[in-house]
This record gives structure tokens, sequence and C-alpha cells, in this order.
């Protein structure tokens, strides 16, 4: 058994029923050959750059387990052929990632709020000369951080993830 | 004897000690990482977008590649940007 994950953009440009079926067609491609593990509708996302002159699109993804990777080809080429997707990314999983998977719908994963926090620790690491003053502050937060980490991303054991909001 | 919290330096002490790196991967167990979670991922890249070294970040050389893989996907679906300004 493999399992895979299937990212693809649709056009969002497109009527609500007609995105809803576009990514239909090919969640039921999967389903007819493979046993879909989960389906995951992310839904509407600003995209870091333009794609076809589209500043949005809708992005689904879906995991799923097959015997062997013979549907893949398939699935590409239809979606290489559509207009109405903007692009896709099939992507083998191993044991780990299926394990992230799972516990991320058990919402085990937290996400990471504290931006803030990212960019300090990135001035302190630019401009190292100019607050030096700062710089016990700075190193006790680096202190604190590895603390919020493993709720952010570990597997191990982030019993107590506070509040595990999915993206 | 003063003990070395009495002692008063003239320049902070710290300042030109080395800050200890390590792979924040082996060291919390982390072993995949989702190219869809992009707040994790920007930790790992300049405001311009780029991919930041192994001597910044500390990684080890197997997460190293696998976070540069997450990020080239991220930014294969328009997660991540390629090129930009003030990311942060």
């Amino acid at each position: 058994m493999r399992n895979y994950e299937v990212t693809f953009i649709v056009d969002p440009t497109l009527s609500n029923d007609e995105i809803k079926s576009t990514a239909k067609v090919y969640t039921d491609m999967i389903g007819k050959n493979a046993k879909i593990v989960h389906n995951n509708e992310i839904g509407l996302r600003q995209l870091a750059y333009p794609i076809k002159n589209r500043n949005t699109g809708i992005y689904t993804c879906t995991e799923f387990e097959v015997e062997t990777g013979a549907i893949i080809d398939e699935l590409e080429l239809a979606m290489l052929r559509d207009e109405r997707v903007l692009r896709f990314l099939t992507v083998r999983l191993d044991k780990y990632g299926v394990k992230y998977n799972d516990d991320k719908r058990a919402g085990k994963i937290g996400t990471i709020v504290k931006k803030k926090k990212v960019v300090e620790e990135d001035r302190g690491r630019n401009n190292r000369g100019r607050n030096n003053k700062r710089r016990p502050n700075n190193q006790n937060k680096g202190g604190a951080k590895p603390q919020a980490k493993p709720e952010a991303k570990a597997e191990a054991k982030p019993e107590a993830a506070e509040a595990p909001t999915e993206n | 004897m003063a003990s070395r919290d009495d002692i008063k330096f003239l320049s902070n002490p710290k300042i030109g000690s080395k800050r200890n790196k390590y792979c924040r991967f082996r060291k919390f167990g982390i072993k995949h990482i989702d190219y869809k979670d992009t707040n994790f991922l920007e930790q790992f890249v300049n405001d311009q977008g780029k991919i930041l070294p192994r001597r910044i970040t500390g990684n080890s050389l197997k997460y190293q590649r696998r976070v540069a893989t997450a990020i080239k996907r991220a930014r294969h679906l328009a997660l991540l940007p390629y090129v930009t300004d003030l990311l942060k």
C-alpha cells in the first residue's frame, strides 16, 4: 500500500457549482480506483504570485491509498489538459507523513501564530551589532521559544497542544 | 569571594559568546515537514523568500534537505513566493 497526496488549485473565476464539480471530478476519479483517506477542502486562498492572471485560487488536498501508482499518470494527465485547474502537485507520503496527517486531523499539531516572535529572532540575527544592549533579552526569548515549538509541530509528544487550529 | 553575579563588567560579557545552534527537528523529534504549513516554512526563508543556509538555521543536513524540498513544493503551489520583497 502506498499513500499519496494530491493538492490542486481550481480557477476562482468559475461559478460556485463549476468549482465544486471540477473538484468532484478529480476526487471521484481517485475514489474509483483508490481508497480516499481524507479530502481536505482548504478553500479560497491568496496566491503568492499570479498564475494565468489569477490572484486567488481554491485549494483542495486529497490523501489516498493505492496498491500501485498507475492512476496518478491518468490523474495528472487529466489535470494538465483541464484549463480549470491552475496547478497541481502529487506527493508520495512516507510513514511519517501519514502519521503527521493523522495527528493533524486529530488536532495534535497546533499552528504557529506567534509571528512577532519570529520577526524578533531574525532581527537579533541580522543586526547583531546594533542592539547589543538588548541581546540578553533576546537570548531569553530564544530560550523560551523552544518550549513553544514542540507544541507547534512536534509529533512525538504534543499532548497539551494549545488551541490546535487548522490552517 | 564575590560570585560572578556581583561583578560588574564594563561591557556585556555575553556579547562575544557564540549562541549554540541546534537542529530543531532532531531536538523535538519532528519527522515530517508539511509543505502546506507556510507559517512554519517562513522561518527558514528570508525577507526575499530565499531559503536560509544551514549555518544560520542550524538544521542538520538531512532536515535542511527536507526543508528545502518542502519550500520548493510550497512555491510551486503558490503558497510561498519565488521572489518578493518584505515577505515578513
